[in-house]
């Protein structure tokens, strides 16, 4: 990087800025709407298929049915606000708060570990807020390892581009700390998330390619270890081996990935109509608005829809991959690269998880899944992505 | 940045790609190429079937009393989906009722529990019907529980309190018959898939033969033999629910169909008086001292028999053996301390039925079978023959058993004294012409042969399971028992009887000497063999029933029955379904004249043989009611002696077939014989020396013949 800084857009006079909405350097000329579009889009689909999968219940508890879709809107409109903050400042004045996030972030993840974090589905994971909404600061934490890692990974350094083995080791220091707090809820799927964003960051650092053999021999050597000293819970082992058989229990771990596939599998080509699927209506799915969302889209809209979900995400990957290629420096890159891992590899394991090709572990649909965090972390990372894009020398 | 950076982003994309590739194929393979077999999932996943038990048809005796029937219990039971509804899964709820059906908490909470669940109770006491039947809590509720239940619905949600058939077996008369009625039982995961796998179910009777993981299935007796009959057609009520069991409608229902009723040609009245007499048998041996040890131990007699046969048909009045038990301790699961009870050693294993499943030498009740082989042998009925206290065979003397010297007699009194050594010499000449220790091994044996023709050594078919063979210790036997123990024979001549030898030297002594001899020739059809065999002592064998069946054969003129129980089944509406009468297994090669010869004698048993003792002490009739009679008392070794007593009357036109055997009975006559006699008085109508046809029972002194007449509601017409 031998270019200065250009000036950012955001910078110019505010009387000018009005005047000139499509102006060639203006604000929503400079957005990435591929981007921006796929995400609401997405986000648009997920309220349908929450509320979908919801009503239902709703229906035979007396409750609202729509008490699901209108807080996924919420969620979704204080998602979105979050990420116009995330957008507006330079991204590169980031590096100043980044210790601070990470330092906020950490401080969630052990307060989710003291008394007052609940556990939900076996892990440890969120903290309840009054008047019902909770809290999950794992996932706000990925914010933080992204933009705490890509500013170790791309410190200014004099002479060389690539970071040193001391900056890596630094990096890895910093990720171990979330990472470790991350597995004592246990959170194995925010854990794995956490291994393929820091995997993705180190190696597009340009970091000497020993790192990157090294952390994926490293990743299956704990792999190894752990399913053989019972360092994984026992539930965690039975979705591990529910997913090698998923016959072998039918009633217990085998359950949730039994079911989800006949959801999908009887979705077809066009599906069942949304608000007709049988097992989505008959609620046979269990966490279904959440972990298992993709399997309403599944059987309701069937393959079209449910390639549509996977079209999009395929969407915001590629623009996110697009925002990290051109993007004027290296923490810009490694910031994209490291939202662009974080969206793959979560949405591959959720959708793969509801397809039978992935263990179960509960990591939500990015944008799709109902959970505030989810959405919120999600927007942000969209926020920051949109950051690199409008402030890159084009 | 460096090149490197850009060259791995485009790996990382590379990959990402590939992962959105996966997926899309994967989705492809689900919603596409295997959607159907999906789809057909989800639509099973979304219906339940409700099964309603069908009602087990009665068992009947002869004139319609129900020897097995269902009473109505009020069972409570609990829906699972209803608990699950509940925050705390149940266990309040569960707790309330254990309250008001007054069991312990945690008992009630392991009932609920569904089989390989934590906490359940082990198979088959678990629950293992599908998790949208509801759960028998007890089936011993009374009225006031089920109001208390009923009528605060909102406080115990998913229980019910309903009336339900549950087994029982009413024993009238106090007629047991627990060997051959049978038990119900859970039906077992493996039996499931058996009779439920797609080409065992006849296509459009479906359910007919489809059993349901609730079901009870017939263990043994009768209630497994014509469990198809009996257990009817459950009603199925398929529903559409969701996940949480809610019920959205119901897609179709079939009401059950009830099962038929199964009359058998078992006489309650005969049933009860032949388990009466047995039981007196056995009582009246354990007061008698065994004449083998100078009557300075009484007998033990620890186990018996005795079976009424219909010579004509096979039919069985009765057939009841000692020890038995209750057969209602099977309803609604055996405890363990039941099971234990009627299976241990220390009881002599009531649950086994010696009638049928009891294998004992016949001993001199085989005459029978010998008699016509000797016939055969060459032998004349109107000879006379040496009847010596001992027969030497190959040097050594063989004694006779039943009887002392009584020199030259006729072939008459030879039966009628049961003289052992006239046999002896019938099948030792027979041996030695055969070619003695050299016969071919497919040498025609007349002794042997005859008892085969008169279908001993193997099952009788009769319609119970697990019936006894029985054993024939022929030649072909004794190769292949020798084949199977020579290695054991030949270690022990080697080595002798040391531990034995400690307590009873010449106890060793002979064991060592017979353990060489097996070792050598244990193969070997000896001359001693073959004599044994003429008195049915040594390793042949018969259930009682089987002698039943041989005395059935020689008192209807040769023709060997299939004994039977079903006599019929009938629709509980009362039509006839079908009528059970097994063809005969075939006629014995015995000339008429022979027969005749044979019928005349055992009837001079009882009025001047070794028959007689009995009649004459009960101040039996002989003279309005001839009876014709063959005593026997097998030897055991290490055992006191079998009592047998093998009969039919009235001997001038025989009707049933008396056949009755106490182990470690003493003698045939002593113990046997005075309860067979007082078993005819029932069976003819006999008190004092009155014979009336019209007080016998059944009635008329011949099995019942009509079918019971059946009301419109299912009940029967009682006689």
């Amino acid at each position: 990087m031998t270019t200065g800084y250009r000036v950012a857009p955001y910078t110019v006079p505010v009387q000018r800025r009005a005047a000139g909405l499509l102006h060639r350097d203006s604000v929503l000329r400079r957005l990435d709407w591929s981007l921006l579009l796929s995400v609401l889009a997405l986000c648009a689909i997920g309220a349908v298929l929450v509320w979908s999968a919801t009503r239902q219940a709703a229906v035979q508890t007396g409750d609202d049915p729509q008490a699901y879709l209108k807080r996924h809107v919420l969620n979704a409109v204080i998602g979105l606000v979050l990420g116009v903050v995330a957008s507006v400042f330079d991204y590169r004045m980031l590096r100043a708060y980044a210790p601070v996030l990470y330092l906020l972030s950490l401080a969630g993840l052990v307060a989710v570990l003291s008394p007052l974090g609940s556990t939900v589905n076996g892990s440890h994971s969120w903290i309840v807020l009054p008047a019902g909404f909770s809290v999950q600061p794992s996932e706000l934490a990925k914010v933080a390892l992204v933009v705490g890692m890509s500013m170790l990974l791309a410190e200014k350094r004099d002479a060389e581009d690539e970071p040193r083995d001391v900056d890596v080791v630094l990096a890895l220091a910093f990720a171990s700390v979330p990472l470790a707090l991350v597995m004592l809820q246990p959170d194995l799927g925010t854990a794995l998330v956490i291994c393929a964003l820091v995997l993705g960051l180190v190696a597009v650092s340009g970091a000497p390619i020993r790192w990157v053999v090294g952390l994926v021999l490293s990743a299956v050597l704990v792999a190894v270890v752990a399913a053989q000293t019972g360092m994984l819970k026992d539930y965690q082992l039975d979705r591990f081996r529910a997913f090698f058989d998923p016959t072998a229990d039918p009633k217990g771990a085998g359950f949730n990935v039994r079911q989800a596939q006949i959801a999908i599998g009887s979705g077809g080509v066009d599906g069942q109509g949304l608000f007709q699927g049988q097992q989505t209506q008959g609620e046979f799915v269990p966490a279904q608005q959440t972990d298992f969302i993709f399997t309403v889209a599944g059987e309701e809209l069937g393959f079209i829809g449910a390639a549509i979900v996977v079209g999009l995400i395929g969407l915001v990957l590629w623009r996110a991959g697009r925002i990290a290629m051109q993007a004027d420096d290296l923490f810009g890159r490694l910031v994209a690269t490291g939202i662009l891992c974080w969206f793959a590899f979560q949405s591959f394991q959720n959708i793969g998880m509801t397809l039978g090709i992935m263990p179960v572990t509960g990591v939500p649909l990015p944008f799709v899944s109902y959970g505030g965090s989810s959405m919120f972390a999600g927007l942000i990372a969209v926020g920051l992505l949109q950051n690199v894009h409008m402030r890159r020398y084009a | 940045m460096s090149e490197r950076s850009r060259l791995r982003l485009v790996v990382v994309q590379v990959l990402v790609l590939s992962l959105l590739a996966t997926l899309l194929g994967r989705l492809w393979y689900l919603q596409v190429l295997a959607s159907e077999s999906y789809q057909a999932a989800a639509t099973e996943n979304g219906t339940r079937e409700i099964i309603t038990p069908a009602a087990r048809g009665m068992i009947l005796d002869s004139r319609g009393r129900p020897l097995a029937r269902n009473r109505t219990a009020l069972v409570v039971s609990i829906s699972r989906t209803a608990m699950l509804r509940q925050p705390d899964g149940g266990r309040e709820l569960v707790a309330k009722v254990a309250r008001v059906i007054g069991e312990p908490v945690d008992a009630v909470w392991e009932k609920t529990r569904l089989c390989g669940a934590e906490g359940a109770r082990p198979a088959p006491r678990c629950f293992n019907g599908s998790p949208y039947q509801p759960i028998p809590l007890t089936d011993e509720a009374n009225t006031q529980m089920a109001l208390q239940i009923m009528e605060r619905r909102e406080d115990f949600p998913g229980v019910t309190a309903e009336l339900t058939a549950v087994r029982e077996y009413p024993q009238p008369l106090g007629a047991n018959a627990a060997h051959e009625l049978g038990y119900l039982g859970p039906v077992t995961d493996e039996e499931l898939a058996e009779r439920n796998q797609p080409g065992a179910r006849p296509a459009g009777r479906r359910l007919e033969t489809v059993l349901q993981a609730t079901d009870l299935i017939g263990r043994t007796g009768l209630e497994r033999q014509y469990d198809a009959d009996l257990r009817g057609r459950p009603g199925v009520k398929v529903l559409a629910v969701d996940s949480q069991g809610g019920v959205s409608g119901v897609v179709s229902q079939t009401d059950p169909v009830p099962g038929n009723y199964l009359v058998t040609t078992i006489d309650a009245d005969v049933q009860a008086e032949a388990e009466t007499q047995l039981k007196a048998a056995i009582l009246r041996a354990r007061l008698t001292g065994d004449i083998n040890k100078g009557y300075a131990t009484r007998l033990k007699a620890d186990s018996g028999a005795v079976v009424v046969l219909d010579v004509h048909t096979g039919g069985i009045v009765a057939m009841a053996s000692y020890p038995t038990y209750d057969p209602n301790i099977w309803v609604g699961g055996i405890s363990t301390k039941d099971y234990r009870q009627i299976s241990s050693k220390r009881n002599h294993y009531p649950n086994q039925s010696r009638a049928f499943q009891g294998e004992f030498a016949p001993a001199s009740t085989f005459k029978a079978v010998t008699l016509p082989a000797a016939v055969r042998a060459g032998y004349s009925l109107d000879g006379s023959y040496d009847c010596p206290s001992a027969y030497s065979i190959g040097g050594s003397p063989k004694r006779n058993y039943e009887s002392q010297a009584y020199g030259v007699i006729s072939m008459l009194r030879a039966i009628q004294v049961s003289c052992d050594t006239v046999f002896y010499k019938f099948a030792y000449e027979t041996w030695l012409r055969m070619g003695g220790l050299d016969a071919k091994k497919n040498a025609k044996d007349p002794f042997t042969d005859m008892a085969k023709a008169f279908g001993l050594g193997r099952r009788t078919g009769l319609d119970l399971p697990g019936e006894a063979d029985g054993r024939i210790a022929d030649r072909a036997w004794k190769r292949a028992y020798w084949k199977a123990t020579k290695d054991f024979y030949c270690a022990k001549a080697k080595t002798g009887y040391p531990e034995v030898a400690r307590t009873d030297p010449r106890r060793a002594a002979y064991l060592l000497q017979l353990s060489r001899e097996n070792c050598v020739d244990g193969y070997a059809y000896r001359g001693g063999d073959a004599a044994n065999f003429a008195i049915g002592q040594g390793d042949t064998t018969t259930t009682p029933l089987q002698m039943a069946r041989v005395y059935a054969a020689v008192a209807n003129g040769g023709t060997l029955v299939t004994p039977h129980i079903g006599r019929a089944v009938m629709t509980p509406e009362g039509e006839l379904v079908r009528r059970i009468a097994p063809k005969p297994a075939g006629t014995v090669p015995v000339s008429g004249s022979t027969l005749s010869w044979l019928r005349h004698a055992l009837r001079t048993v009882t009025e001047s043989g070794t028959g007689y003792g009995p009649f004459a002490r009960a101040q039996f009739p002989l003279d309005k009611l001839p009876v014709a009679t063959k005593t026997g008392t097998g030897e055991v070794y290490g055992k006191q002696t079998t009592s047998w007593f093998a009969s039919y009357a009235p001997a001038n036109d025989p009707q049933y077939a008396v056949v009755m055997m106490v182990s470690q009975g003493g003698t045939g006559s002593g113990i046997s014989g005075p309860s067979v006699a007082e078993l005819y008085k029932t069976l003819f109508g006999i008190t004092g020396s009155r014979v009336e046809l019209s007080k016998a029972r059944p009635p008329g002194g011949h099995p019942t013949v009509k079918l019971p007449a059946v009301r419109r509601d299912g009940t029967v017409v009682l006689p």
